[in-house]
This record gives structure tokens, sequence and C-alpha cells, in this order.
């Protein structure tokens, strides 16, 4: 879709009424679009030639880009630096923001400036624990978990203060959203968790990996049991899987990751298996949208970056639009402009 | 250790009506506090508070207690030191991303939470971020406090 006020690169949207950000993601989703995102790996790199070659790729596939913040407590680029320059630009980065490696002094500041740099979306996240990374012998912080996370930057846009009391001059006029697995124990509780971070200011989540649908299909009636959907933007997370290898490795290796057998079982029996896996990510995206609730899906390709836009372009969810980037509107008008 | 904590979870209901009178005779203590000093009396009863806390709870002496929201179970325990529930890592065994050996504190919380009279409801208020200053301090002596108004 071309909204009628597209905005020039690197200068936020008019805030609609009802809307909290500037951003086009919160659009897309009010709009009642199917959406997608993507996350961008940062690069190991001082150079920021190589963040835009990595968010190129996803160019007129996806709505928003999440910057991931030393994801497997991996170190990288920070995600706030990769945010800034992208929106210079005009794309509508998501500001992941762990838990793990700063305090709430420094997490406040880091909204404060993402904002003022045109972030429009940040995403609370608790964070992979520091074993998983590539320095296990870091101090985890942790001073903060994902709901006061939350709550702090929900009190930070809408009540204008630090946890402190302290106030702030001008607020962040940020979306605000959170992770959930759908997928891990206590499967019970998870829904109600997630009304704890809706209660706490979530208003869209993006969820890990999505393998098993029926345990999909069961959170997502509960949550509407709970009248969590009029309140929050469930954004299913998907991804192409490169091998019954790699499936192996990343359900023992990755944080949170639940692949049921069948999936693995179907990849190892297939004569091209990298085929095989985005085949399987098609068709479970065209079942997640089929399911009530699902505004969107959140295809992280590690390493396949490439096959974002064949996924997506296969699944069919855009219906025919094509999400901004750079230079889309360069050769047309905006025809079929919409608020 | 971890038996006599799993036995704790298991009795999550008991061990909480059982501290509800405690704190009530804790804190009808007040005017000898007050005459003893608060401040006095932080070491002996820290020395006490840690060592039942933590032989029933594996307790990690926070300053901010939270036992009864939290299924009586320690969340402190946890490697990341969640305070509103698990994250999204725990493993399909129920058992904690970081140490693999160990049930994931928050698995355990929520058995304990449903065998209590009102588990489920407390453990989905939302707990505020730790004050680290309280730290190593009493939390029976904080409730007392807030009672006696010193605080």
């Amino acid at each position: 879709m071309i909204f009628a006020d597209e905005p020039e690169p690197g200068l936020p949207l008019p805030i609609r009424p009802g809307h909290v950000s500037p951003g086009r993601l919160e659009r897309v989703l009010r709009a009642g679009a199917f959406t997608v995102t993507t996350e961008l790996a940062p690069p190991d790199s001082a150079d920021p030639e190589e963040v835009y070659r990595r968010a190129r790729i996803f160019d007129g596939y996806v709505d928003a880009i999440n910057a991931t913040d030393g994801s497997g407590a991996h170190c990288h680029m920070s995600s706030v630096a990769v945010c800034a320059l992208l929106t210079r630009v005009g794309y509508s980065p998501v500001m992941q923001i762990s838990c793990r490696d700063r305090n709430r002094i420094a997490i406040q500041g880091e909204i404060l400036g993402g904002a003022a740099m045109g972030v429009a979306n940040i995403l609370c996240l608790t964070g992979d624990g520091v074993q998983s990374g590539d320095h296990p012998q870091a101090k985890p912080v942790f001073d903060l978990d994902s709901i006061s996370l939350l709550s702090i930057a929900r009190v930070l846009r809408d009540e204008a203060h630090f946890e402190s009391g302290r106030k702030l001059t001008a607020a962040p006029k940020i979306f605000i959203g959170a992770a959930e697995n759908p997928f891990a124990p206590p499967l019970d509780w998870r829904p109600l968790r997630l009304a704890k971070k809706v209660a706490a200011g979530a208003q869209f989540v993006q969820t890990q990996y999505c393998f098993d649908v029926p345990r999909l299909r069961s959170f997502m009636a509960r949550i509407d049991d709970l009248g969590l959907l009029d309140k929050v933007f469930v954004v299913v997370g998907v991804g192409p899987l490169g091998s019954a290898k790699t499936a192996q490795w990343m359900r023992t290796h990755v944080p949170g990751v639940h692949i049921p057998d069948s999936i693995v079982d179907r990849l190892s029996g297939a004569q091209n298996q990298r085929r095989e896996g985005r085949d399987i990510c098609v068709e479970l995206i065209q079942q997640i949208r089929k399911i009530k609730g699902t505004s969107g899906v959140h295809v992280m390709a590690y390493r396949q970056e490439e096959a974002v836009a064949e996924v997506i372009d296969r699944c069919g969810v855009l219906a025919g639009r094509t999400p901004w980037y750079p230079d889309r509107d360069r050769s047309r008008q905006p025809k079929e402009a919409m608020q | 250790m971890a038996s006599l904590k799993r036995w704790s979870t298991r009795h999550a209901n008991g061990l909480e009506a059982l501290y509800r009178r405690f704190e009530a005779g804790f804190v009808a203590l007040n005017p000898l506090w007050r005459r003893f000093g608060f401040e006095r009396a932080e070491g002996p009863v820290v020395a006490v508070e840690q060592a039942a806390k933590g032989l029933l709870f594996d307790c990690r002496m926070c300053g901010q207690c939270a036992l009864s929201a939290t299924g009586m179970t320690c969340s402190m325990v946890c490697p990341k030191n969640l305070r509103n529930g698990p994250c999204g890592g725990v493993r399909q065994d129920g058992h904690c991303e970081v140490d693999p050996d160990m049930v994931c504190v928050w698995t355990e919380a929520w058995t304990g939470a449903q065998t209590m009279r009102d588990g489920v409801a407390r453990i989905c208020e939302a707990q505020p971020p730790l004050d680290w200053r309280l730290a190593g301090r009493s939390s029976w002596l904080a409730v007392a406090r807030r009672a006696a108004g010193t605080n």
C-alpha cells in the first residue's frame, strides 16, 4: 500500500489519530494488511554499507526490519546504530532491546536516543543467556526483565518520565512490541504471560519460530478467549530451514526453538533439502495466515536472507502490494494512496 | 537441597498460609523491633531469614521477597533473575536454557502457583524491577517497617 503522506526518507510520518508512533509498521498493522517483518543480522563491522547491503536484500518484501541486539549473545554492531543508519534512508526498523547487556539507566537512554534518530518501533526482550554466545565469560546484567522493560518504555512514552520519576521534555513516540514463545513450556501459562505483557504495554508481538501449527492454533484460541486479539497484533515467527542438519542443530543449540520430528524427517527425506525447507516455510505461512488473530509473519532467515523474497512471493501474503523501500515510488505516483 | 525446594513448591499453599501467620506475628512484635531499632535488628534477622528461606527455597536474599506471587519458588534462582515469569528459552523438557541440568524456576513456580488459592492471579501480577539497594537485607523487617510506617 502507498500512503498519501509517504515519508521523505529520514523524516517521520505524521502520527494519525489513535496511533502512537510516526512509523510505517503501526500504519500497516492498523490498516489490517497482513504484515511482513524480517530481521537483519547486524554486521561484525564498522562499515555502514554492510548494513545497507543487508537491508536492500529485503526491498519490496517487508514492512519493517528488526535490528537484533546481540542476538544469541554474540557481539555485533549495536541495534541502535543499525536502526539509525536504516532510518536515514527511510527504512522502518524495529529496535530490539535486550535486558542482558545493559541496566535501566543505559536502556532508557537508548530508547530516547533511538526515537530521536527516527526509530518508531521497539521490541522488548529478556535476551539469551551469555552462555550461548561468543563471550560466555561476560557479566549478564538482567537489571530489568522483558515485562519491567515494557512498562518502563510505556511510561517513557505515555507519562513522559524516567523510572526514577524525573520528567522528560519530549516523550519518545514509539510503537511497543514484545516477543512471545507459544512453543516453550509451561504451555498453559504462555497465553496468560502474553496478557501480562499486553497489560505492561506490548502493542505487538513477534513470536519465536513456528514449526508447530497445532500448538500455535491452541495458543491463538486461548488468547482470543482472553480477549487479547483486540489489544495486540500477533506477528508469527517463521523461517526457512537450510537442511535437516541445521534443524537438528537449531533445536539443540538455539534457545527456545521447537522443531517437531515430523519437520526434521521431512527435510532429511528430501532430495533437495534447501528447497524443501523453503517449501515448508511457504506452507507454514499459508497455514498461519488462516488462523484467527494472526496479523503477519516475521521471517527470520539467518544466512539465507535472499530466501525471504522468494518465500514471501510464493506464499502470496502481500496480495499484490509492495511494501515501501527507498526507491519504490521514484517512478510512480501514489495512485492507490490510502489513509 | 533441590528435593527440599521441590517439596516447598508442592506444599506452596500450606507454606504460604504458614508464612501469613508468621508475618502477622512478626509485625505484632513491632514495639519490640522499634525499641531494639530496626537497623540494629537487620543483622540477626537477616541471619535467621537467610537460614530458613535458604533451606526451603534456596532464597537469594533480594530483600524484596515475592514468594507468594511466584508459587513459593524463589525467582532469583533464575540465572536471568527474572521476576515476571519464564523467558522464551525454556527447554521442551521444562529445564533451564542457561543450566540444562536445572528445572526452570518458572516451571516450578507455575506448578506451585496452581496449588495455591490465589496463586495464578498473583503470578499474573506484574512485579516492578528490583531495587538493588535492598539486596542482602531482610524482607521480613521491610514488611514490619512498612506496617510501622517507618519506611
